[in-house]
């Protein structure tokens, strides 16, 4: 009930932002009254790509397109939906680029495999070395 | 005439380094031998024109001759002189003369004062070091030349990008500059102890201030590069893993790397093989880093140069140099013997096992910066961002804060850990009793969790060193390394304190509201318009009061520069012993409300306190060990002459 009203305060409201000659999205630059919904949605935006910029997240930034997705991303927190599922909601709109954590498909395995592989030749190094020593 | 002046200056210099490397190589050959007294003048020769060269653009700039296209494009007769000076070096031409300017002096310099290496060696490490010079000035002068003349004049500049005109930014370049460079030096060392198969502990030594040099300044220059990201981008942010970032770190893990495996090699005479890989590794990133940031391959804030042609070049001075010392490397590698054995528990096994690790972040740092160029090449775009460095590099950074908590007290060859066992109690205890308190207080993620924690143990186990040493007496080198441990850990505790206790609010607020961040009330008092050189700016006047302290005027900026146009934010910082307010002046939200951002970033200044400790501790070990070195070539020097006396 309190989701649905939250919404419908959104709704309306905007048309009160919208006579500005232009009018930031609602939660671009206001935060969530929920300290702990607020911190959900800033982690989530830390980690997604300002499309506009260069190297920002949409936490950085200053171009309407971050604050119309932190609006975005504000307003689906305070309705409920887990960060995952916005960021999985992001990605097929806009594609892999809008997320800076890597999921693991066909394209990007390499950036997981290279960890392990490292781990396991560090391992490798180091045992060689010192078995080697200690003869 | 000014401009051709420097033209001509750096073609001899560019010739001077093609002599050098002849004379140097052809001197290494039974029948060249009557060269090898020309390798060292020349150096120091070309090392002073490209001096001149340099100067001769800086002069340039500061006249504002807008008849030189460089000039023209990256100056304004209205901007202040410091910022004309630093335009000289803010761009991609001159950006590269200061790097040969450099190269060719440190070149020069080597040539001047180092006489312990055998001599075959030094001219295999000036010819070197003219072979990679070679390469840049080729660069300079067919593809970048800062001196191309401009027909007609233009009748203004075009400015600078407001978002440099900073003194952070001014000085930023140029310190990593010398830190790439000072690992040229590094690079050419390697080589030469490579190809004259001199690769021992005289060669470390001879090394070891270059790469002591080169990270000191590297050290400071990606502190100071963060700080200048933090306060003048108008986030807070102080670290995004962004690849310009990863650019400057990547040359900085190697050299760390280096450093370390150096002071084995020089102490110890072991760890040959890896020391001079390093080496070689360690410019080869510097290389690496220059090609990303100056290809403009990536573009991002700091990358102000686009241009494949360019990109293409650099790429092929890289294949060339790096490829060249592998291949070289690959060559000798059966000759070059690993040196002296140790025991894993040792001073040596600690050593190696942080050189590992560092060398995996590295791999890591690398790869993850370079998988979207090749994802995009295959026609994709992806993002590697914070969620994918910090988990994975704290692999292997945090087995390594361990480590490094426990090797110093270690001796070299063979020790015990049951010898330092009681020692390492109180650290140990430490650890876990902030784990405990961390957890019952408050509610952090897990890497600042454990970046708390290993801070406060490391900070303790990084001044165990001293203990039982009489500190009066206790050698500079020691103190340089406690140091520049300690600010490992000072700098982790900041920059887990931030991440965990940071924090944030963003409100449209009237004049006369208050606003409650953290400990502080932020009271906006007015806006006033102000103006300054080049640009005009709104100004917010607001007090801001900690608990019941006194209050502090804080003044952000909006401003707008005119030439080039563009806004940008000037954030207002109060800096306490414990953190530092953030304040931004946003957009005006309408209904005389302005949209203001506030930061609490609890003890935030502990980043870049870590970060010049970390710097002023290899000063320290550097000041330590040249004046050991000098006493040692001093005595030398004495029983020579006694010798000549007795021989007559």
């Amino acid at each position: 009930m309190k989701r649905i009203v939250l919404i419908l305060a959104m709704l309306l409201a905007f048309p009160a932002f919208a006579q500005d000659s232009l009018p930031p999205a609602p939660y671009a630059y206001r935060q969530l009254d929920d300290p702990e919904q607020e911190a959900k949605a800033q982690e989530l935006m830390e980690t997604l790509r300002c499309l506009k910029c260069q190297s920002q997240s949409i936490a950085d930034s200053d171009a309407p397109m971050a604050g119309d997705m932190r609006s975005q991303v504000r307003m689906r927190i305070a309705a409920g939906e887990e960060p995952a599922a916005i960021r999985a909601w992001l990605v097929e709109r806009y594609g892999d680029y809008v997320s800076y954590a890597p999921r693991v498909t066909s394209l990007t395995w390499p950036l997981f495999a290279v960890p392990l592989f490292l781990v396991t030749l560090a391992a490798v190094l180091l045992r060689r070395r010192f078995a080697r020593a200690s003869k | 005439m000014m401009a051709e002046f420097g033209l001509a200056a750096l073609w001899l210099a560019a010739a001077l380094a093609g002599l050098q490397l002849i004379a140097g190589s052809l001197a290494l050959t039974s029948r060249g031998q009557g060269l090898a007294g020309m390798v060292r003048p020349v150096a120091v020769v070309q090392g002073a024109l490209a001096l001149v060269a340099f100067v001769v653009l800086v002069v340039l700039f500061c006249q504002t001759d807008l008849s030189v296209k460089l000039v023209a494009m990256n100056s304004h007769s209205a901007k202040p002189l410091i910022y004309k000076l630093a335009g000289a070096w803010g761009n991609h031409e001159g950006s590269m003369l200061l790097w040969v300017t450099v190269m060719g002096l440190a070149g020069g310099f080597v040539a001047l004062v180092e006489k312990r290496l055998p001599e075959p060696t030094m001219l295999a490490t000036l010819a070197g070091q003219a072979f990679v010079s070679l390469g840049f000035y080729a660069f300079l002068l067919v593809s970048s030349n800062p001196f191309e003349r401009l027909d007609p004049p233009a009748a203004e500049g075009q400015g600078l990008n407001p978002l440099l005109q900073d003194m952070g930014l001014a000085f930023h370049p140029p310190t990593l500059y010398l830190g790439y460079v000072g690992l040229s030096v590094a690079f050419s060392f390697a080589i030469g102890a490579l190809i004259t198969r001199e690769v021992g502990p005289a060669f470390a030594r001879a090394m070891r201030p270059w790469v002591m040099g080169a990270w000191i300044f590297l050290t400071i220059g990606i502190t100071a590069g963060s700080y200048w990201a933090y306060y003048e981008l108008g986030w807070g942010g102080w670290w995004f893993w962004d690849p310009v970032e990863n650019a400057s770190l990547m040359p900085w893990l190697a050299a760390t790397a280096l450093l370390h495996s150096a002071s084995v090699l020089a102490s110890r005479n072991a760890l040959r093989a890896w020391t001079v890989m390093l080496g070689v590794v360690a410019f080869s990133m510097s290389m690496v880093g220059t090609f990303l940031v100056r290809s403009g391959i990536l573009t991002s804030v700091h990358a102000f140069a686009v241009d494949p042609e360019r990109g293409t070049f650099i790429l092929a001075l890289l294949a060339i140099n790096i490829g060249g010392a592998l291949t070289l490397f690959a060559l000798r590698a059966a000759t070059v013997t690993e040196g002296e054995r140790f025991a894993l528990v040792s001073r040596e096994g600690a050593l190696v096992f942080n050189n590992v690790m560092l060398s995996a972040i590295l791999g890591i740092v690398l790869f993850g910066t370079l998988y979207p160029l090749v994802a995009e090449a295959m026609g994709a775009k992806v993002s590697v961002g914070p969620p994918y460095f910090n988990p994975m590099s704290a692999i292997f950074f945090v087995p390594m804060l361990i480590v490094l908590a426990v090797g110093p007290l270690l001796r070299w060859r063979r020790d015990s850990f049951a010898r330092v066992r009681l020692g390492l109690l109180l650290p140990a205890l430490l650890v876990v009793a902030v784990a405990i308190g961390l957890a019952i207080v408050a509610n952090v993620g897990v890497l600042p969790f454990l970046g708390l924690a290993l801070a406060a143990g490391l900070a303790v186990a990084s001044l165990l060193p001293l203990r039982g040493r009489r500190l009066t007496r206790t050698p500079l080198a020691v103190w340089g390394m406690v140091v520049a441990h300690f600010g490992v850990a000072v700098a982790l505790f900041g920059m887990a304190s931030e991440s965990a206790f940071s924090v944030e609010k963003l409100v449209a607020a009237r004049v006369g509201d208050t606003t409650q961040a953290g400990p502080w009330q932020v009271k906006l008092e007015r806006i006033d318009p102000v103006a300054g050189p080049n640009w005009t700016a709104l100004e917010a006047k607001m007090t801001a009061r900690y608990g019941q302290g006194a209050p502090v005027e804080v003044h952000p900026q909006s401003r707008f520069f005119w030439a080039p146009p563009q806004q940008t934010t000037e954030s207002a910082l109060v800096t306490r012993w414990n953190g530092q307010l953030y304040a931004v002046l946003g957009e005006e939200a309408g209904g005389g409300r302005w949209q203001l951002r506030l930061w609490w970033k609890p003890f935030v200044t502990f980043i870049w306190y870590g970060g010049l400790l970390i710097a002023l501790g290899g000063l320290l070990a550097l000041l330590g060990r040249t004046a050991s070195d000098i006493r040692r070539f001093v005595a030398r020097g004495k029983i020579a002459e006694r010798r000549m006396e007795q021989g007559r």
